[in-house]
């Protein structure tokens, strides 16, 4: 129904010359008329770059497919423990050094001018804040988004190319609950546990990088760190890392089983990913920066 | 007394945008008859064959698949559906991530099928057994020859015991001896599991052998309709010509 209405204003909005393209097929009638006349506003829509208010719209049907298969069994306990063990393990190292290099790199950075005011006790609390609130969060998305996104687009785009996907439909073994459900789930459980390393890795950049202009014990940086963070920065920082992991792996998913038969959309659905996921973890952090701002 | 029908299509019609593919085709399938289906490649003999189990929506037109109106089914009723229609792939759509015991018990394990007299692991080996691959149970698919993925993927298929199996070009790609092994097995496994079939093919060995009648496809319909001998004998050269 949504793509219809979204099918029905797109028409009007373009004016669409419909008649012209049905002349070409004058032997469809009826149903298939529309069916044809579908098709046909959905590829002259896409031409337009307005294809992203039906890819909206499919990716709301699709979120609500998989988000049933949650709930029915067979539950496939093995293999999300296998793909949350394989996005973890793929994305930790590098999550964790980037967290590092960021800890050091903005200690470093902020050392200077809290030093023009006497302030550098301040600074493993300003860092804490600073990479628990939103670096954190958003670097290790971004990298996520990356790595992990791409990579489930990838894969899965090409298991579409194979048939693989059509050949799970087929037999009735609903491949939305094996391939996707579990993917997305895993993506959704590992990615705030990734933040949490990328933050545990900074504070330890941070530490490392104090001590290099000055003294300072770690048990007084766990302290002054700790002690500006407040349950108020930690709710709203967790909360949306599910968020990030959720939507990464649902995009990923999306783009890959939505994939066309030739063997470039597999590169293409892994580069939509990535884009559309990275935009995604950005606007989620906006919501989430605004409501924790109402509250 | 005529079979009892297991497919009826009728009127099937579907477009890609101004392509019409299917031009308001008919056909029947009789229980335990292999139907062939034969056409120039582009023609929409695959898409018939996924329109039958809906991986294509048609645009109009009636299927019914044992019984039931295959386009008035709801998700739960397709399913049940499908578990009674084995479809060999083109490529054999083995998952690659999964060994071949794995991609034998992975049907049986996410539709609960139960079967009173075996278990699943005994369903496996009989199901490869029955395509001659038993020793290669436990290998990946990327360490698999072409002939031996589809005779895998023929084993998938079976380890549901359909009633119907359609096979989407079973010998393209291969030699002419595996080619003719394929074919054997065609009829091998219709004595054996009292299936009927829809053989999609341009190997004319292969509708020699496994076919009981075949259909030609020509602009989104049949043009003809015979057995082997009738049509390879047709007055039409066009006819005689897609056997050569």
């Amino acid at each position: 129904m949504f793509l219809d209405y979204i099918l029905q204003l797109s028409f009007l909005i373009f004016e669409f010359d419909y008649e012209k393209n049905m002349k070409k097929n004058t032997k469809i009638i009826g149903n298939r008329q529309m069916m044809a006349r579908k098709a046909l506003f959905q590829e002259e829509i896409r031409n337009f770059d307005t294809g992203i208010f039906i890819d909206l719209g499919e990716l709301a049907i699709f979120t609500g497919k998989v988000i049933k298969q949650f709930f029915q069994p067979p539950f496939e306990h093995k293999e999300l423990i296998k793909q949350g063990f394989l996005i973890g393990n793929k994305s930790l190292s590098l999550v964790s050094v980037t967290g590092f290099i960021m800890g050091l790199v903005l200690t470093m950075q902020m050392n200077p001018i809290l030093s023009n005011f006497g302030a550098q006790t301040l600074l493993p609390g300003v860092i804490a804040i600073a990479m628990v609130r939103e670096l954190g969060p958003v670097i290790t998305g971004l990298i996520c988004a990356g790595k992990i996104s791409s990579g489930i687009g990838a894969e899965i785009a090409a298991m579409t190319v194979t048939e693989q996907i059509d050949a799970m439909e087929v037999s009735g073994t609903r491949p939305l609950g094996f391939v996707v459900s579990t993917r997305v789930l895993a993506s959704t459980i590992t990615v705030p546990i990734l933040v949490i390393f990328a933050d545990a890795f900074s504070f330890l950049g941070a530490y490392l990088a104090i001590n290099v202009f000055s003294d300072m014990s770690s048990t007084l940086f766990i302290n002054n760190a700790f002690g500006m963070l407040s349950f108020k920065d930690l709710i709203p920082a967790t909360v949306k890392t599910f968020f990030f992991g959720f939507f990464i792996g649902l995009i990923g998913c999306y783009k890959g089983y939505n994939a066309n038969r030739g063997t470039e959309s597999v590169g293409y659905a892994a580069n939509s990913a990535v884009v559309a996921s990275s935009l995604t973890i950005f606007v989620i952090d906006l919501i989430f920066v605004l409501i924790t701002n109402i509250l | 007394m005529e079979k009892e029908e297991v497919i009826v299509v009728k009127h099937l019609y579907k477009a890609f945008l101004d392509k019409v593919i299917l031009n308001g085709i008919d056909l029947k399938l009789h229980r335990g008859e292999n139907l062939g289906i034969m056409g120039k490649s582009g023609i929409g003999k695959s898409v018939l064959a996924k329109c039958i189990v809906r991986l294509i929506e048609p645009d109009s037109g009636e299927i019914t698949v044992l019984g039931k109106n295959v386009l008035a089914c709801n998700d739960a009723e397709l399913d049940e559906i499908r578990k009674k229609v084995g479809y060999l792939f083109q490529g054999g759509a083995l998952y690659d991530s999964m060994s071949v015991r794995e991609n034998l018990l992975f049907p049986i394990r996410r539709t609960q099928f139960i079967d009173k007299k075996h278990d699943s692991q005994e369903l496996v080996e009989r199901s490869l057994a029955s395509v001659g691959l038993l020793d290669v149970i436990d290998k990946m698919p990327s360490e698999l020859s072409g002939g031996m993925r589809k005779r895998v993927a023929l084993a998938r298929t079976l380890i549901l015991r359909p009633e119907i199996i359609l096979y989407d070009e079973p010998t393209t790609g291969l030699d002419a001896v595996t080619s003719g092994e394929i074919s054997e097995l065609i009829i091998k496994i219709r004595e054996e599991y009292n299936t009927a079939s829809i053989i999609i093919t341009h190997d004319v060995k292969c509708a020699k052998i496994a076919t009981d009648r075949i259909g030609i496809m020509k602009d989104g319909v049949f043009m003809a309709e015979g057995t082997y001998n009738e049509l390879i004998h047709s007055d039409e050269k066009e006819i005689r010509d897609y056997f050569i």
